[in-house]
């Protein structure tokens, strides 16, 4: 006989899974002790939200799902934000909750909460287990759901006398068979042939690099047929990283916060080829007249996103590297030289915002971030949090084989610290540099403890200017400067704060003294954190 | 426009909410809905009718599709398809009264399934044109309740909405 519990443990151990983030509580604590005996590394967070984040950063480095585990009630419902980052980003998580008794379901005993019903519009799909004997079954479909198609997160909702349930045996199935899903992968030849021709004829065309490619190991192939076909390469914050900052016929991020010479390419297309990207609203403000300039090719494995925002001309369902691949293998595009020149010649006008100055107190965000970016090995994982700091990151930091993760679609804040710690612990041998602002720091800051626990060596640099940046800007511009709830007063001494932690620490209030502590703090094999003091006036832009 | 889906779904707790859901989170009001299971007890079928246009139908046949409980859906065709709706009607009737209402009922096709001093409850299965009249037709008398069940529809001939290997 195997009790539910064991069988949730082997399940994982059978997906290959090396690590659990989690927080603890009774009715998850059948699960937790079959956990703590299997050879899965078990990461104890300091709130729940985190445990999710920390599993995306995980997913993210790694590219497998990551695993996150809370109790009922409570437990539960902390995850949601988390949830809901990594749903909006498309990343692949398995969220293992406890859950009250099954006949007292429907009570309101103390710690219920209906999580399937709570994480409905966030989940890519979601269990409520019944019996033990499904658990083999729903745990192959849940690995199987979140990580193929479009990946996304899947919530298992496990009982406590579930778990404790015993059946005859424990038997994984060797695949998911779901009726209703069966992901299309390969892009429909006749589509891939018009979308060829439309860019033989093309005078001015423009790729687009979205978080889609990242998600489909698509990178080396739109670099390739970028470089074959010589088509300028724009991305939105989600695709940053995917075509190295400093290849010639990179542009740059579009959208609000974007780089003027992408938006400029992007305005003046005549083909605009968009790979796994959703046209948000940050990247484009305006759908609706893309497609009244330009032809649209839109290639996403999503249907649902085909049309959502922007009328395609030229739909292609269907995974992103195998499209390319049919791309590179079939086409013969040679980019009209005006156009290349053209965009050259913007990136060349384009000058990139703040330049150090030495005497004003202050360390200049936008030109550090340019020297962190130099001081870095080449594959270093950056994450960004929500706000002026994550636009810094974004517009200034040259991400060149390494990653870029961020809270890119929900903008969720107290993103990047545990996701950091994540993909380190994904990635261990990698360089990991973690970005935030005093704000967003300070929705995290308990990961110190995670942090320290497992010995988690990443960097954290905290652009303090003791206000939420980015709303105070739009207050600026917007309200009359008036600050309502900006302001951070009664910030701590986050050098002391991580003393207090035991995490080397230091302080830096210029250009100069930021730049010298960066280099310490990159010859350290240890978790440091920097704390940058930023000019509460410096623009995001 | 009126546009009526058949959509089948996999026979689970919490498929229904799921199905709704997705119509009232993008703000979608539902005209009608109706459930049942199918030839296969493993499988039901909700049939919606929803009110919009091209842009509204397109996007939640996608957006349908993405629910992993659903396994077909299908968008009916103006003039393709049957539909039929049940209703329960409950009016109020004197004695003298009864008669009149008989013949109204006799002539719409429906059925008195209750009777009492002070009322009849009339049963009529038709699709929404003729259940419209019939409650037109019955309102001076007074209508006490009115109960539908939802429309369903079924293709004209022999295709159905079901997948042909599943």
């Amino acid at each position: 006989m195997i009790s539910g519990a064991e069988i949730m443990a082997e399940c994982l151990k059978n997906e290959n899974v090396q690590i659990a983030f989690g927080y603890p509580g009774a009715a998850i604590c059948p699960f937790l002790d079959y956990l703590y005996r299997s050879p899965i590394k078990n990461v104890l967070v300091r709130e729940e939200q985190n445990a999710a984040h920390e599993a995306s950063g995980y997913a993210r480095a790694s590219g497998k799902p990551g695993v996150c585990v809370a109790t009922s009630g409570p437990g539960a419902t902390n995850l949601i934000t988390g949830i809901a980052t990594a749903y909006m980003d498309s990343i692949p998580l398995i969220v293992i909750t406890g859950q009250v008794s099954s006949e007292l379901l429907g009570r309101d005993v103390f710690q219920e909460a209906d999580i399937t019903g709570a994480c409905e519009p966030f989940t890519k799909h979601s269990y409520l287990v019944k019996s033990a004997a499904d658990l083999p079954r729903i745990f192959k479909e849940a690995f199987h759901i979140a990580s193929t198609g479009r990946p996304g997160p899947v919530l298992i909702d496990v009982p406590v006398d579930i778990q404790a349930e015993e059946v005859p045996e424990f038997v994984y199935p060797q695949k998911a068979n779901i009726i209703g899903y069966k992901p299309r992968t390969t892009g429909h030849a006749m589509q891939i042939k018009k979308a060829l021709s439309a860019m033989a004829e093309a005078k001015r065309p423009v790729l687009v690099c979205g978080g889609g490619v990242v998600l489909a190991g698509a990178r080396d192939e739109l670099v390739a047929f970028a470089q074959n076909s010589g088509i300028p390469v724009v991305s939105t914050m989600m695709g940053i990283g995917v075509v190295p900052m400093n290849s010639p016929l990179y542009l740059g991020m579009i959208g609000m916060h974007g780089h003027k010479n992408a938006n400029r390419a992007m305005h003046e297309a005549d083909l605009i080829i968009l790979c796994g990207a959703r046209v948000g609203d940050r990247a484009v403000s305006a759908p609706e007249q893309m497609g009244e300039k330009a032809t649209i090719i839109h290639i996403d494995i999503d249907p649902a996103e085909i049309g959502k925002n922007v009328t395609a001309h030229i739909p292609i369902v269907g995974d992103i590297r195998l499209v390319l691949r049919d791309f590179i293998e079939q086409s013969a595009v040679s980019v009209p030289k005006e156009w290349i020149d053209a965009v050259l010649r913007y990136k060349k006008e384009f000058v990139p915002g703040g330049e150090p100055d030495n005497s004003s107190g202050f360390v200049e965000p936008r030109s550090f971030m340019r020297v962190l970016s130099s001081l870095m090995e080449e594959d270093a994982i950056l994450t960004a949090d929500v706000g002026q700091n994550q636009i810094w990151a974004a517009r200034n930091f040259n991400v060149k084989e390494g990653r870029f993760l961020t809270s890119g679609g929900l903008g969720t804040m107290g993103y990047a610290l545990p996701a950091a710690i994540g993909a380190k612990l994904a990635k261990p041998r990698r360089q990991v540099l973690c970005i935030c602002g005093d704000g967003s720091f300070q929705m995290a800051m308990c990961e110190l403890g995670t942090l320290c626990q497992n010995s988690v060596n990443i960097k954290i640099i905290v652009m303090q200017n003791d206000r939420l940046g980015m709303v105070k800007e739009i207050q600026d511009n917007k309200y009359g400067s008036r600050y309502a709830m900006t302001l951070l007063q009664g910030n701590p001494d986050f050098v002391k704060i991580a003393e207090a932690y035991g995490i080397p620490a230091a302080l830096a209030t210029s250009n100069e003294e930021a730049e010298r502590l960066a280099r310490e703090m990159f010859t350290s094999d240890r978790a440091f954190i920097l704390v940058c003091r930023v000019n509460p006036d410096a623009p995001t832009i | 426009m009126k546009y009526t889906l058949s959509i089948l779904v996999e026979n689970q707790p919490g498929v229904l909410s799921k199905v709704s859901g997705l119509f009232s989170r993008r703000g979608f009001n539902i005209d009608s809905l109706a459930v049942g299971i199918t030839e296969d007890p493993a499988i039901s079928r909700i049939t919606i009718v929803v009110n919009g246009d091209e842009y509204i139908v397109e996007q939640v046949e996608k957006q349908l599709n993405k629910l992993i409980p659903v396994i077909k859906v299908k968008v009916l065709q103006p003039g393709m398809f049957i539909s039929c709706e049940l209703s329960l009607i409950k009016v109020n009737c004197q004695t003298k009264q009864r008669a009149e209402i008989m013949k109204i009922v006799e002539l719409m096709h429906a059925q008195i399934v209750d009777v009492a001093t002070t009322s009849l409850t009339i049963q009529l299965t038709d699709n929404d044109e003729h259940t419209q009249t019939l409650i037109s037709l019955l309102k001076p008398y007074g209508i006490k309740e009115i109960v539908r069940a939802g429309t369903l529809a079924i293709e004209k001939g022999p295709t159905t909405a079901r997948k042909q290997n599943s």
